[in-house]
C-alpha cells in the first residue's frame, strides 16, 4: 500500500467520522434560527443547553444518568442492525424487561442484595429477550416484517403495563388514599442498584451499560456467533449456503437486541429515585421514549457499541441540556423535541454518506482494476476506476 | 472509417488507456481481446462517449472529431451493444426501438411506421422479432436482437458489440454471427469485445490484444490461434488444458438416483436425473444455460429442497438435508453465484476463509476466535492458491473476480472433501486464474475426490472432464468420453438430439 493511498483512506476515514458531527452542528444551527424567531438569543441557549448538560458534577451525572437507557438499547440496535434486522421494539421491549423485572422484585421474598440484584437485572434481560424473539421467530419462520411487528409489539407491552400498574400491581397505598396513581409501591431494597460516589443519584446502571456495550463488541467481533451475526446481515445467501442457520440466528438477533433493551427497563425502574416502577399512561412515561433515541445513538455511533458509548453520553446530554436551555431562555417544551428531532433526521439521513465514505476507502486500495463480478451488490459510490468487462 | 490515435486515459492509480492506436475499416469485424480490466471497455467507452480521453484523437471518415456523449456518437452513426440490456421492460418492442427519437408525427407516435421499418430490418438481417411483443416477455437472445435493431434503426456504420455472447446459447451465438456477417457485406464496421478464443478466431477479421492498457499485438486472423492469442492477454505462455496424469477412479462417492427438482417457476428443472461420479474422476456437466444444472447443484448443496429422489455421499443419503449436514457428509460446494453465495463481500480475505469452519478448533478457543491462528491459517491458504490480495483484512469485494475463485476455491479443497461440486469454476475469471484453477481442480482427482464440474464453457468441459455428461431439460442425455466424442456430437446432445450410438457410455 503506498503512502498517498494510506493517507488518503485516513482522509476519508475522518471525513467519515465527521459526517454526523456536521449533521448535528446542521441541526443545531436550525435549532437557532427556531430560537431566534422565538425571540430568544440562540447563544444564550445553546450555552445554556452546554452548561447544564456537561457543566457541572451534577450535570455531568444527569447526562449520564439520562445516557444509561440509550446506551443500553443502542448497544441492542448494533446487535440487531449488524445482522440486518430493523429493532423499532425497543420501547415495548424496555416495558417488558421492567415489568419482569418489577415481578420478580414483587414475588420474591426480601433477600439479600447479592441475590436480588442479578435476579431482578436477569429478569430485565429475559423480558426484553421474549418480547424480542416473538417479532425474530415471526420474521424467520413466517416472513413477517419486523419493523412492522415490534412497532405493533410496543403497543401491546405499554397496555400491558397500564393494565398491571393500574390493577394487579398497583400500589396498595394508592387504592387506600384513592389517588391511584399508576404505580408499584416501593419495591424491596434488595433490588435498589447501588449508588456510588457517595452520589444520591449514580448508581450502578451506567457502568452496566459500559459492560454491556464492551461485551457487545466481543460477541460481535469475537465470538462464531457474532461472526454468524455478522455473515447473515451482509448475506444471508451466503450464510445459508455456508451452513449457517440463518433463521435462528435472525431470533438470536432480536433476541439479544430485545434482552438489551429490558435490561435498560430493569435498571430504569430499580435505579428510579422512587424505586418503583411507575407509568403516565403511555411508554414514553415510563421509558423516556429511550427505546426509540436509543436507535439515533446507535447510529450516531456507527452502529459499532464501543463509539455507541461516547454517542449516548452526547445524546443524554442533549436531552438534559435541553431542558437547561428551556429554563434560560424561556423557549417552549416542544422546542426541545423539536430539536431532537431534527438531529435525528439529519443523523439518519447523512448516515449513507457516512457509509458510503467508509465504503469508498476500500475501493482506492483495491489491488487491481476492480472486482469483474457481475452480481456484485450495488456500493452507490462513483463509478470504480477500471473496467467492468465482466462475461 | 474509424481511426483512434494514442488515446490515453488515466484514473485515479490506474493507466487504463496508454497510447492506444486502433483503426476499423468498413466492411470488416475488428476484435477487441483482452483479460478484465485490460482497458477494452474504457477504449470503447471513450469511443461512444461515456468517458473523454485525457490524451489522443478520433477520426471519422478521415476528420476529427470529438465525442462528448454518446448523443453525439450516435449522431455519428456510432451504435453500441451494451452486455447489459438497456430497454424498457414493460414496453414493447417498437416502443423501445422509438424511445428518444422524434416522430414523424409531432407530438404523437408513429409505432405503425416504427414497426414496419424494425421488420423490413429483422428480415434483412435474420432478426426476427415481432414489434408488439412486451420486452419483458423475451428470451435474453431475443432481447439483444431488439438492442441490434434499435442500433440499425439510428443508421449505426459502427457497431460496438461488447461482449455479445456471454449470454447466449451456442445456437444463438451461430445464428448472431451470421447476423454479423450481413452486416460487414453492408460495409458495416463492427468492433467485437469478448475473451472467448474460439469466437475470436471464428468471427474476426482482425485481432487487437490488449493488456493492462496497452496493445501487446495487432495481428490478422489467419495465422492467429488459441495459444498465441492468450500468450499475448497473459504476457506468458498459457496452458489452455492442464496436464491430466492418469488417476485410476475408484468406487461411486456421489450417487444421483432418481433426483426431481422443483425451478423457481414451478417448473420441474431437474426430472428423474440419475448420475454417479466416482472417486478420483472429473465428471463435466455440459449443456446450455437453464437446463437444471443451477437446480441439481443447489439441490446437492441443500440450497434447495428436491421433490423426490436420493443424492449419497459415500452412503449417506443427504437429500433435502441442511446445507450444515451435507458438508459434515462430506461435500464442497463452489457456488455459480461467487458474489452471491460464495463469499460475503464486505468480510475480509481472512473472515471469508473462515465462512465454512468458524466454530470449530482451532480458531476457536474457550468460545473466542483465536486470531493467531486465523491468520495463520488464511496466510497459508492465500499463499498456497495464489490469491493476489494486498493484505488478509481487505474485504473480498475489492479484489478481482479470479482472486474470489481462488479464495473461495481454497476454502472449498482445503478441507479434503470427499465430493467437490464446482458450478461455473472460471466464468468471468481472467485467463492467468482459470488456468490455475484448472490445475487445482485437476490435482485434486489424487486426493480420491469425486468432483462434478458444472460448465457452459465447451473448452473447460473438454479440458477438465474424464467423463461428460450432457444435460438437456433436467435430464442426462448421454454419457460420452471426451477422448472420442466431438463437439459436434455433445453440441446436438445438448440441443436435446438424443445420440445415435450408447457405445461410450460406462
Amino acid at each position: 500500500m503506498t503512502s498517498a493511498v494510506t493517507q488518503r483512506r485516513r482522509q476519508s476515514k475522518y471525513l467519515a467520522f465527521l459526517i454526523p458531527v456536521g449533521a448535528v452542528v446542521a441541526a443545531l444551527l436550525i435549532g437557532a434560527i427556531m430560537l431566534v424567531t422565538l425571540g430568544a438569543n440562540p447563544l444564550e441557549g445553546f450555552q445554556a443547553l452546554l452548561k447544564g448538560a456537561f457543566g457541572s458534577k451534577d450535570a455531568l451525572i444527569a447526562t449520564a444518568l439520562k445516557a444509561t437507557p440509550l446506551l443500553f438499547v443502542g448497544v441492542g440496535i448494533t446487535i440487531a442492525f449488524r445482522a440486518n434486522v430493523i429493532n423499532i421494539g425497543g420501547e415495548g421491549q424496555m416495558v417488558a424487561g421492567g415489568l419482569l423485572a418489577t415481578l420478580t422484585a414483587l414475588t420474591l421474598p426480601d433477600l439479600s442484595a447479592w441475590i436480588m440484584l442479578p435476579a431482578v437485572l436477569i429478569a430485565g434481560l429475559v423480558g426484553g429477550a421474549m418480547w424480542g424473539a416473538v417479532p425474530g421467530a415471526l420474521k424467520a419462520y413466517f416472513g413477517v416484517n419486523e419493523i412492522l411487528s415490534t412497532i405493533m409489539l410496543n403497543v401491546v407491552a405499554v397496555q400491558l403495563m397500564n393494565y398491571l400498574l393500574r390493577g394487579p400491581l398497583i400500589d396498595p397505598g394508592e387504592l387506600e388514599r384513592g389517588t391511584r396513581i399508576p404505580q408499584t409501591a416501593r419495591l424491596q431494597e434488595g433490588a435498589d442498584l447501588p449508588l456510588l460516589f457517595g452520589d444520591g443519584r449514580f448508581h450502578i446502571g451506567p457502568l452496566v451499560a459500559v459492560l454491556a456495550a464492551i461485551a457487545a463488541y466481543i460477541l460481535l467481533w469475537r465470538t462464531p456467533l457474532g461472526y454468524r451475526l455478522r455473515a447473515v446481515g451482509l448475506n444471508p445467501d451466503a450464510s445459508k449456503y455456508a451452513g449457517i442457520p440463518v433463521k435462528r440466528t435472525i431470533v438470536l438477533a432480536l433476541t439479544f437486541s430485545g434482552a438489551m433493551a429490558g435490561l435498560a427497563g430493569a435498571v430504569l425502574v430499580f435505579g428510579s429515585e422512587s424505586h418503583r416502577m411507575v407509568t403516565d399512561g403511555s411508554t414514553a412515561g415510563f421509558t423516556g421514549s429511550a427505546g426509540f433515541n436509543g436507535i439515533v445513538a446507535a447510529l450516531f455511533g456507527g452502529l459499532h457499541p464501543i463509539w455507541t458509548i461516547p454517542a449516548s453520553f452526547l445524546f443524554g446530554g442533549l436531552l438534559v441540556g435541553g431542558n437547561a436551555m428551556q429554563r434560560a431562555v424561556q423557549v417552549p417544551s416542544a422546542l426541545i423535541l423539536a430539536l431532537n428531532g431534527l438531529v435525528v433526521v439529519f443523523v439518519v439521513a447523512t448516515d449513507r454518506y457516512r457509509k458510503r465514505m467508509l465504503a469508498r476507502d476500500v475501493r482506492v486500495d483495491a489491488p487491481e482494476p476492480l472486482a469483474s463480478a457481475s452480481n456484485s451488490p450495488p456500493t452507490g459510490g462513483p463509478e470504480p476506476p477500471g473496467e467492468k468487462d465482466a462475461s | 472509417m474509424l481511426e483512434m490515435r494514442a488515446i490515453t486515459k488515466r484514473f485515479p492509480g490506474v493507466l487504463a488507456n496508454d497510447r492506444v492506436d486502433f483503426d476499423l475499416r468498413a466492411g470488416e469485424v475488428h476484435t477487441l481481446l483482452g483479460e478484465n480490466g485490460a482497458g477494452k471497455s474504457t477504449l470503447m467507452k471513450i469511443l461512444y462517449g461515456l468517458y473523454q480521453p485525457d490524451e489522443g484523437e478520433i477520426l471519422l471518415n478521415g476528420s476529427p472529431v470529438e465525442i462528448h456523449s454518446p448523443t453525439d456518437a450516435i449522431d455519428l452513426n456510432v451504435g453500441m451493444i451494451h452486455q447489459h440490456f438497456m430497454m424498457v421492460e414493460s414496453l414493447t418492442v417498437a416502443e423501445n426501438v422509438a424511445l428518444g427519437l422524434p416522430s414523424n408525427r409531432g407530438f404523437r407516435t408513429d409505432l405503425d411506421a416504427v414497426s414496419e421499418r424494425i421488420t423490413e430490418l429483422g428480415t434483412r438481417y435474420g432478426l426476427k422479432i415481432d414489434p408488439s411483443a412486451t420486452v419483458w416477455q423475451l428470451s435474453v437472445g431475443q432481447k439483444q436482437r431488439v438492442e441490434i435493431i434499435k442500433a440499425l434503426f439510428r443508421d449505426a456504420n459502427l457497431l460496438i458489440l461488447d461482449e455479445p455472447t456471454a449470454v447466449l446459447t451456442p445456437q444463438e451465438v451461430d445464428q448472431l454471427f451470421k447476423t454479423l456477417r450481413q452486416m460487414t457485406e453492408d460495409g458495416r464496421g463492427l468492433i467485437f469485445i469478448s475473451h472467448k478464443l474460439h469466437e475470436v478466431l471464428a468471427l474476426s477479421d482482425r485481432i487487437t490484444v490488449l493488456r493492462q492498457g496497452r496493445i501487446t499485438g495487432q495481428v490478422p486472423v489467419e495465422g492467429a490461434t488459441r495459444e498465441s492469442l492468450a500468450r499475448m492477454m497473459v504476457g506468458r505462455e498459457v496452458k489452455l488444458a492442464p496436464d491430466k496424469p492418469a488417476v485410476e477412479p475408484g468406487r461411486p462417492r456421489l450417487r444421483i438416483e432418481s433426483l426431481t427438482v422443483l425451478g423457481d417457476r414451478g417448473d420441474e428443472a431437474v426430472r428423474s436425473l440419475n448420475l454417479e461420479v466416482r472417486a478420483g474422476e472429473i465428471l463435466s456437466i455440459a449443456g446450455v444455460s437453464g437446463n437444471g444444472q443451477r437446480e441439481m447443484a443447489e439441490t446437492i448443496g441443500g440450497l434447495r429442497q428436491p421433490t423426490s429422489g436420493a443424492i449419497f455421499i459415500d452412503d449417506t443419503d443427504v437429500a433435502g438435508k441442511t446445507p450444515a449436514e451435507i458438508r459434515a457428509a462430506g461435500l464442497s460446494y463452489v457456488p455459480e453465484g461467487r458474489m452471491k453465495n460464495g463469499c460475503i463481500g464486505a468480510f475480509t480475505v481472512s473472515e471469508n476463509l473462515l465462512l465454512v469452519d468458524h466454530q470449530k478448533a482451532p480458531y476457536v478457543k474457550w468460545g473466542l476466535f483465536d486470531f493467531g491462528v486465523i491468520k495463520e491459517h488464511s496466510a497459508q491458504l492465500v499463499k498456497q492458491y495464489a490469491v493476489k490480495t494486498p493484505t488478509l483484512d481487505t474485504t473480498a469485494r475489492s479484489l478481482s473476480g479470479g482472486n474470489i475463485q481462488k479464495l473461495i476455491l481454497a476454502r472449498e479443497i482445503s478441507g479434503t472433501p470427499k465430493v467437490l461440486v464446482a458450478s461455473q469454476p472460471t466464468r468471468g475469471v481472467d485467463i492467468g486464474a482459470a488456468e490455475y484453477i484448472h490445475k487445482r481442480l485437476v490435482e485434486q482427482r489424487t486426493e480420491d475426490t469425486a468432483i462434478l464440474v458444472i460448465s457452459e464453457d465447451l473448452d473447460e468441459v473438454f479440458a477438465l472432464a474424464d467423463r461428460i455428461a450432457v444435460i438437456y431439460e433436467g435430464q442426462i442425455m448421454g454419457m460420452v468420453d471426451p477422448a472420442t466424442t466431438s463437439r459436434e456430437e455433445i453440441g446436438l446432445m445438448m440441443a436435446g438430439v438424443h445420440p445415435e450410438t450408447t457405445s461410450d457410455r460406462p
